[in-house]
């Protein structure tokens, strides 16, 4: 983290802005400040406004009320392009350049060098490569921007942006879909963009993050300004308990009386499981009533893992028990019917159907198991839905409404729902809280516990390692594609875990998470 | 970008196919069947270029065969009936086509509407039109018609390079230089990647729609000028279903139909190998020609099956990681 030593001068100043969407009062008077050369990190829950106010700011939107000034000029820009111009610059989530053209054209799309109308390719080939070489990222700029990962990706949109002559530079949840490795060269790029007097506005859910990085911190709630403060002076509990204004019991590192649980017989085994080149053979017993956590970093062979024991991907060896009967996982379809359900980590691709319904989303597992010849009625179908909406408070309490429309920690819930509706024996949740805002969060952590009271045997994948120690009756530790070790009852805990991780030459760099 | 490859078999297919016409047919390896291969084909080329344009930049263009027809029977009937200089009246339609282009391109940006919807509604208007000038083919009996048509470069071998052929010759050209080495041409290939990214990378995407379906109306309406010099003729039922043939052009030229890759040397290498199946037939003189159809339908077919396996291929192998290194 960077020192602060006295706060610079204000480089982007927000002042009393607001806006309202028919009714919503999405921002109410809201002011922020960003100083030159700092990194902040603009935080709160889903809904408290963050994407309002970078829209609100970079002309996406139109303001009601309030002023932005730049360098202490004020400044309205009508549309993306006009904040660009003005010096506001936004790298999204979801990158937003064209995979089809060469890196190249992507740095200098509408702006490529000519002479004589015509597009100087060299020079601007040459250009790109210098301008990459900058951030440390050294590729063929003649290729396709498609080819390379996300993560350089990211840094061309952010090269892009800081060569456009931008003065702040807003990322919003840039490293959602980075590896450790890429988050760290990403950070390097944010670090040296900060040295050299850029105001970077970072927007995350990953509280780590913001501490590793961030000098000062900006919290929204409900569409109000709850407050700004130096991340040294701002404990974690306090920054959270801003965040959801009220007093969260200590969500982290809490260890509940898990192990005193009633476990019950092993519902599910699998030995010599694997997949030549997918992840190496492992042993694994799945008792009811008993929460598994799978830890490692990304790619350590967590969500191969899963795949494998839900019959997605095929196993090329060993053998798989339910009940104490052997069986075969050649397909998902053949887990559904031996009483597997699978919450895959790609919500919104492989998990939720968003044009159809809360209720339809819920009864497709079901149905997809009974089979076509028996139709649920729709009578049958809202009963479904009804159930589970109250049963996991799903909000807005509409079975009718497209499940596109409710937020990241309610669809989730969805998901939940459709497997709980088949009445599974053996439940894998892949990241079940990923993307999911701080509240949410420790509700679906709530519902994982209350759903292994009940005699389900659960299966779960975090990258937070906080969330698996506290909910985990057993800990399978990961490591290049292989379970390399297994903690259980008092053994479980954070630095154990990443001493596993960590144990023998583990890929150096990309030591766990802190 | 990588456009070499599906250019590449298209080029290979030409040259094969060819071949194969020589083997059976000694005297196919001519200048003079290499000219009239272009001559005979130099509207559709005309045509297939702005085609490509627009299936790059993600749309389609449906009016154009419309517009071709339109063109003629406009050309003729002003030179006929209402004794303008020729020039003038390829002025006046280059014109009134740029608008119909623009218009479209406007309609379908601004109400935001599928490319597809929109013209083929302007192919049904510019057919009506036609019609609706005259039902039956007008003679053009113009000077420069007879000018035009004497005039032609003689390589050696007995071929007429003629002046359509050169014009079509040099719109592809053109239009090669235009997508691949301007700005204008990066942003139709950024259109085709995707509409809303390229809006937020600051192309304003409205004016790029307007002037990519005004460059292919104004290219069908040069189509149709050199169609009326082909046939010395205007009629409003010329050119009907020219559209899907040079859609079939774009596409067997190895333009992804759903836009973002693609090339104009493509398209023409794509005009020619259907040219040369006509001819082909033309020499064998025993087959019905509606075999060109046939065989272009089954090249169609496996232009699109090899370029969604080699997509598929593309997306199997994944993003490489490869490139990022901290010094």
């Amino acid at each position: 983290m960077n020192a602060i030593s006295d706060p610079g001068p204000a480089l982007l100043e927000v002042r009393g802005l607001s806006k309202s969407f028919g009714t919503l009062r999405a921002l109410q008077e809201v002011d922020f400040t960003l100083r030159a050369g700092e990194i902040h990190a603009l935080l709160g829950e889903n809904g408290a406004g963050k994407s309002t106010l970078i829209k609100a700011v970079t002309g996406v939107f139109p303001r009601d009320a309030g002023i932005v000034r730049l360098g202490g000029v004020e400044v309205a820009p009508r549309s993306a392009k006009a904040a660009v111009d003005a010096g506001i610059a936004t790298v999204y989530q979801e990158v937003n350049l064209l995979l089809n053209l060469s890196v190249a054209q992507n740095l200098y799309l509408g702006r490529q060098p000519t002479r004589f109308g015509l597009v100087r390719e060299a020079e601007m080939r040459r250009c790109a490569a210098a301008l990459l070489a900058e951030f440390d990222l050294h590729i063929d700029v003649a290729e396709p921007l498609g080819n390379y990962s996300v993560a350089v990706q990211h840094i061309t949109a952010i090269a892009r942006a800081v060569d456009q002559s931008a003065q702040v530079l807003i990322l919003d949840e840039p490293t959602a879909s980075l590896d450790r490795h890429e988050v760290e060269i990403l950070f390097a790029v944010m670090r040296k963009l900060a040295q050299r007097g850029i105001g970077v506005i970072f927007v995350t859910h990953f509280l780590d993050q913001v501490y590793e990085i961030c000098d000062r911190i900006t919290v929204l709630r409900n569409g109000r300004l709850i407050g700004e403060r130096t991340t040294a002076e701002l404990p974690r509990i306090e920054l959270i308990r801003m965040m959801l204004g009220r007093e969260l019991a200590e969500t982290t590192s809490e260890r509940t009386a898990a192990h005193a649980r009633q476990v019950g017989e092993i519902c599910a085994r699998f030995e010599d499981y694997g997949k030549a080149g997918y992840v190496a053979p492992f042993n694994l017993a799945l008792r009811r009533g008993e929460v598994v956590g799978l830890a490692g970093l990304l790619g350590s062979g967590r969500t191969e893992t899963a795949r494998l024991v839900f019959g997605a991907e095929r196993a090329d060896s060993g053998s798989a028990t339910v009940d104490g009967k052997p069986v075969r996982l050649q397909s998902p379809r053949d887990a559904v019917a031996h009483g597997f359900g699978y919450c895959p980590e790609e919500r919104k691709t492989e998990g939720i159907i968003a044009d159809l319904t809360v209720r339809e989303n819920i009864v497709l597992a079901l149905q997809a198991k009974r089979g076509l010849a028996k139709p649920l009625s729709r009578s049958e179908q809202e009963g479904i839905a009804m159930r589970f909406i109250g049963l996991l408070d799903i909000r807005p309490p509409e079975p009718e409404r497209p499940i596109g429309l409710l937020s990241g920690g309610n669809q989730q819930k969805v998901l939940l729902a459709r497997w709980l509706a088949t009445a599974p024996r053996l439940l894998v949740l892949d990241e079940p809280t990923r993307g999911i805002d701080v509240g949410a969060h420790a509700e679906i952590i709530r519902l994982i516990r209350d759903l292994c009271d009940d005699g389900l045997a659960l299966l779960v994948i975090s990258s937070e390692l906080d969330e698996i120690v506290t909910y985990s009756d057993r800990v399978v530790v990961l490591r290049d594609r292989a379970h390399v070790d297994e903690l259980e009852g008092d053994a479980i805990d954070i630095s154990n875990i990443l001493a596993a991780i960590a144990v023998a030459g583990s890929a150096g760099a990309e030591a766990g998470q802190p | 970008m990588r456009r070499l490859p599906p250019v590449a078999i298209t080029a290979m297919v030409f040259v094969v196919g060819f071949a194969l016409c020589t083997v059976q047919f000694p005297n196919f390896a001519s200048t003079r069947v290499a000219a009239n291969l272009l001559t005979d084909n130099a509207f559709l080329g005309i045509v297939a270029a702005g085609m490509t344009f627009v299936i790059i930049s993600g749309g389609i263009d449906l009016s154009v065969g419309s517009v071709i027809g339109f063109t003629t029977v406009f050309v003729a009937l002003a030179i006929e009936r209402l004794g303008l200089p020729p020039l003038v009246a390829f002025a006046a339609i280059l014109l009134l086509c740029a608008a119909f282009g623009a218009a479209m391109g406007a309609v379908i940006h601004v109400f935001d509407m599928p490319p597809f919807i929109v013209t083929l509604a302007g192919m049904f208007l510019a057919r009506g039109a036609s019609f609706l000038m005259s039902t039956e083919s007008t003679p053009i009996s113009a000077p420069l018609y007879s000018t035009v048509s004497d005039f032609a470069v003689r390589p050696p071998g007995g071929g007429r390079l003629t002046a359509i052929a050169l014009i079509m010759l040099a719109v592809v050209a053109a239009g090669a230089v235009l997508l691949h080495f301007t700005r204008f041409g990066a942003n139709v290939y950024a259109l085709g990647g995707s509409r809303t990214t390229t809006a937020l990378m600051g192309i304003p995407v409205g004016s790029m729609t307007v002037r990519i379906y005004m460059l292919s109306s104004v290219l069908a309406g040069l189509a149709g000028i050199v169609f009326s010099f082909y046939t010395a003729a205007g009629y409003s039922l010329s050119a009907v279903g020219v559209e899907l043939d040079s859609i079939a052009a774009v596409v067997i030229g190895g333009t992804l139909l759903t836009g973002g890759q693609g090339s104009v040397v493509g398209t023409l290498l794509g005009v020619l190998i259907q040219g040369l199946i006509q001819t082909y037939i033309n020499f064998d003189g025993t087959l019905s020609s509606w075999w060109t159809k046939i065989v272009t339908g089954i090249l169609l077919f496996a232009f699109i099956a090899l370029q969604q396996a080699m997509l598929g291929i593309a997306r199997r192998a994944g993003p490489r990681k490869a490139g990022v290194h901290k010094s």
